[in-house]
C-alpha cells in the first residue's frame, strides 16, 4: 500500500515508518505544522521537524511538511480558548486527531492518492465479524486508544498503526538498532502549543481577561478566599485555588461562571453516580447496556451502565460511586473486556 | 572555481606569492563584475549571498543614519524582515506587485534606507526603478536608495539599474553561480556600519576570509549571463508564453498572475483556482516537475504567500498559486510535458475533492 505516516519527530512514529516499510508498503513521511508559535514540549517545534525529516532521510523515504495551521487555530487552539472561557476543561490533543489527523491529513492523503494514513499512536485496529474497531495497543501502560477513539468506519478502514503491537521498550529498542537518532528522545506529554515556562496562565491570558472568583465553602457557604482567574479553576482541583494551609482537604466541588464562585469541599463531594455524555460518537451503530468507562488518557476504566438521552446524549450510570468528570473531558465507552472502543463523546 | 577548491587554496589576505594568486583571482573577479554593473571596482563588496546584502544595505545603513526603513510590502523577507524588525514603513503595492509611487512619496520623507525590489521573486514583476528614483530622490533627498535586483541579471541589464540606485544586492546562484556568495554595490561615499567585523577585508566593509572559488565563480556567471542574455530573453519569453498559454487554454479556472508586458522573460506565475498548492506541488513532484508556490517558513511548510496578499489577491485564490521559472536549459520539450502533466494532475484533484 501507499501509505502517508504522521511523523512527529518522536521516536514511536519514527520506528512505525520502520515497520510499514518492513512490512514492505511504500512510505511517505509527512509532519504537519500545526502551531506557528513558541513550542517546547516535545511535539510539532522546528526541532522536532528536523528529527522527522532526519529520521525520514535514515530511513529512505521523502519527507514532506504541509501547513495546516488554519485548520489548527480553527478547530483547536480558538476552541480551546472559548472552552476555558465557558467553564469547560477541554482536551486539545483529542480534538487535534479528530480534526486534523483524521480529517484534514486523511483527506489529503486520499487526494494525493494514497491508500492510507499512518500514525505512531500506542493502538490497535481490529476487525470483528467485518466491523472495525480502535482497540488498545499491546503495552496497556502506554495504550493510546483513549485519543484516537473518535475514528468512524471510513477513517478506520484508511488508517494503520504500526506500533500498536509493541511495547515501549521494543519501540526503542528496534530505534537503536535503526540507529534513528529519535531512539531516546523523551516522549512529549504536553499540549504542544502550551510551553513549559509559560504555562497555560500566560497563553490564556494573552487571550481572555481572567475574571476572579471568590471561593467559599461547600458546608456553609463562608468566604474562604479568592482566585484570580476562574477561567483557569478545574472540578477536583485541590491546590493553587487560594486556601490556607491547615484544615481539612478541601476540593473544587462546584465551577459557577455566573456568580463568580468556586465551590470547595470535602473529597465526597465529588463522587457521583451517573453523567451524561454529550457529542457521542459510535465506532459501529449506538450501544446501551454494560460497557467499561474511561475519562482520562491514563486513567483505568469502571463498569457502567449505559442508555440513549433524549438529546441525543447518553446517560452514564456507574455501578460504582466514581469521581465526577470535569465537563469538556472526553469519555470513553469499551466494551466489557476492556479492549475495544465502542464509542465516546464529551462529558457534560 | 574548481582550481581554488584544489590546489589554490591559499587564503588572499596573506602576503606570500600562493596569497598573492588568489588575491588576484579576487581582485579580477572584482573588475569583472564593476564592469558588468556599471560601477567602480572599489564599489563592491562581496558577501556571502542576497540576504547578507541585503541585511547590510538595511540594517547597516540604518545605524548610521537618523530616519525610517522604508520598503514596498512585496519584497524579499531578507528586505522586508529588516523593514518590520526596526518598525519601519511597508509601503502598499498595486494588483502586479508595484509600489504605489504616490504612497512611496508620503512614506520616504525623512527616510535612512529606501529599499526597492528590481524584479520581484514570486510573479517578475519589473520595477520601473527610474521612476522610483525620481520620486524618492525629490521626496527624501538624504534617503539612501537600494535595490534588491537579485532576480534581475538574467532578464535586465545591471549598467540600466545602477544609475538609479545607491546601493544594490546580487546574489551568485541567481545567474547560475553556486550558493553562498552574492555582491553588494555601494556607491562611493555612501556610508554605512559594517556587518561583520574583524580582519578587515572588503575596505573594512566586509570582514571574513574570502570565499575565493565563489567570487570567481560568481563573476564568470555574471560575464556567460550578460553575454547570452540578449538572445535568451526572446526565446525563454517565447516559451513562458507559450506555457502559460497552453495552461489557460487546457484547464478552466486558471488565471494568469501578473500581465506579461510587466514582468520578466522568464517568470510564469499562476493562480488555479479550488485547488491546494500543498497537493499540487507534491503530485507535480511525483511527475518530476519541480515547481514553487510560495516562500517556506522554518519548519519546511509553505507560507501564505505575503505578496499576493499585497497585490490585493483573496486567500482563496492565492491558495492555488503556482509558480514555474524557465531559464536557459529550459526546452520546447519540457514546456510540453509540464502542461501536459499540469493537466493531467489539476484535474486529477478537481476529481477527488
Amino acid at each position: 500500500m501507499k501509505v502517508l505516516m504522521a511523523l512527529s519527530g518522536g521516536v514511536d512514529s519514527s520506528v512505525a515508518a520502520a515497520e510499514l516499510l518492513r512490512d514492505g508498503h511504500e512510505v511517505v513521511g509527512i509532519t504537519m505544522r500545526l502551531w506557528g508559535g513558541d513550542s517546547d514540549t516535545g511535539c510539532c517545534s522546528i526541532a522536532d521537524v528536523d528529527d522527522a525529516r532526519r529520521v525520514a532521510q535514515q530511513l529512505g523515504i521523502d519527507h514532506l511538511v504541509f501547513n495546516f495551521t488554519d485548520d489548527f487555530d480553527r478547530h483547536v487552539v480558538d476552541p480551546y480558548v472559548q472552552a476555558h472561557r465557558d467553564g469547560f476543561t477541554p482536551n486539545p490533543c483529542i480534538e487535534c486527531n479528530r480534526h486534523l489527523k483524521f480529517h484534514r491529513l486523511s483527506e489529503r492523503a486520499d487526494l494525493l492518492g494514497f491508500d492510507a494514513v499512518a500514525t505512531g499512536h500506542h493502538a490497535r485496529i481490529v476487525d470483528v465479524d467485518g466491523v472495525r474497531y480502535v482497540a488498545r495497543g499491546h503495552d496497556a501502560a502506554k495504550d493510546q486508544s483513549y485519543v484516537v477513539h473518535m475514528l468512524p468506519q471510513r477513517e478506520l478502514a484508511r488508517t494503520l498503526f504500526p506500533i500498536g503491537n509493541l511495547t515501549k521498550s521494543e519501540v526503542r529498542q528496534r530505534a537503536t538498532e535503526l540507529g534513528l537518532r529519535t531512539a531516546a528522545k523523551p516522549d512529549s506529554q504536553d499540549v504542544c502549543f502550551i510551553t513549559h515556562d509559560g504555562g497555560r496562565a500566560t497563553f490564556l491570558g494573552s487571550r481572555i481577561s481572567f475574571r476572579s472568583a471568590r471561593v467559599v465553602d461547600a458546608d456553609d457557604g463562608r468566604d474562604l478566599g479568592s482566585v484570580d482567574a476562574i477561567e483557569m479553576v478545574t472540578l477536583g482541583q485541590r491546590r493553587g485555588i487560594g486556601l490556607l494551609g491547615g484544615g481539612p482537604k478541601r476540593y473544587v466541588v462546584g465551577i459557577d461562571h455566573a456568580t463568580h464562585t468556586v465551590t470547595v469541599g470535602d473529597e465526597s463531594l465529588l463522587s457521583t453516580d451517573a453523567m451524561s455524555v454529550r457529542s457521542v460518537g459510535w465506532a459501529h451503530e449506538a450501544v446501551v447496556g454494560e460497557v467499561r468507562v474511561q475519562c482520562s488518557a491514563h486513567g483505568a476504566t469502571s463498569l457502567a451502565t449505559i442508555g440513549s438521552a433524549a438529546d441525543g446524549g447518553v446517560v452514564v450510570q456507574w455501578h460504582e460511586p466514581q469521581r465526577r468528570v470535569s465537563p469538556g473531558q472526553s469519555v470513553v465507552f469499551y466494551d466489557t473486556s476492556d479492549q475495544r472502543v465502542l464509542g465516546g463523546g464529551i462529558a457534560e | 572555481m574548481m582550481p581554488f577548491l584544489a590546489d589554490q587554496f591559499a587564503n588572499p589576505s596573506g602576503s606570500h606569492r600562493f596569497a598573492r594568486a588568489a588575491r588576484q583571482a579576487v581582485d579580477e573577479a572584482r573588475d569583472l563584475v564593476a564592469g558588468l554593473i556599471g560601477c567602480r571596482p572599489g564599489e563592491i563588496v562581496f558577501t556571502s549571498g542576497g540576504t547578507e546584502s541585503d541585511n547590510t544595505a538595511l540594517r547597516g545603513v540604518a545605524a548610521v543614519r537618523p530616519g525610517q526603513v522604508v520598503c514596498p510590502a512585496t519584497e524579499h523577507h531578507a528586505v522586508l524582515e529588516c523593514v518590520t524588525g526596526a518598525d519601519g514603513a511597508v509601503v502598499a503595492t498595486d494588483a502586479t506587485g508595484a509600489v504605489h509611487l504616490d504612497a512611496l512619496a508620503e512614506a520616504v520623507p525623512g527616510a535612512s534606507v529606501v529599499s526597492v525590489m528590481a524584479v520581484n521573486n514570486e510573479v517578475g514583476t519589473i520595477t520601473d526603478l527610474a521612476a522610483v528614483s525620481a520620486v524618492v530622490r525629490r521626496a527624501s533627498p538624504d534617503a539612501v536608495l537600494h535595490t534588491d535586483a537579485v532576480q534581475a541579471p538574467s532578464w535586465l541589464d545591471l549598467r540600466d539599474l545602477w544609475p538609479h540606485v545607491d546601493m544594490l544586492s546580487l546574489s551568485a546562484h541567481k545567474f547560475g553561480g553556486p550558493k553562498g556568495v552574492g555582491v553588494l554595490v555601494v556607491r562611493d561615499g555612501v556610508r554605512f556600519a559594517p556587518l561583520l567585523v574583524g580582519g578587515g577585508q572588503e575596505r573594512e566593509r566586509r570582514s571574513g576570509t574570502h570565499n575565493v572559488a565563489g567570487i570567481v565563480a560568481m563573476a564568470e556567471a555574471l560575464r556567460l549571463t550578460d553575454l547570452e542574455r540578449v538572445q535568451s530573453v526572446p526565446r525563454i519569453a517565447a516559451l513562458r508564453d507559450r506555457l502559460v498559454d497552453g495552461l489557460l487554454a487546457g484547464i478552466v479556472g486558471v488565471h494568469e498572475t501578473v500581465e506579461r508586458s510587466r514582468k520578466v522573460a522568464g517568470s510564469a506565475h499562476v493562480c488555479i483556482d479550488d485547488i491546494e498548492s500543498e497537493s499540487l506541488l507534491f503530485l507535480l513532484d511525483e511527475a518530476a516537475v519541480c515547481a514553487s508556490a510560495a516562500s517556506a517558513c522554518a519548519a519546511g511548510a509553505m507560507e501564505p504567500s505575503h505578496v499576493l496578499a499585497a497585490m490585493g489577491v483573496p486567500r482563496t485564490r492565492s491558495q492555488g498559486a503556482l509558480r514555474l521559472t524557465l531559464g536557459r536549459s529550459t526546452s520546447d520539450a519540457d514546456v510540453d510535458r509540464c502542461i501536459e502533466v499540469l493537466t493531467e494532475v489539476v484535474q486529477r484533484l478537481r476529481r477527488r475533492s
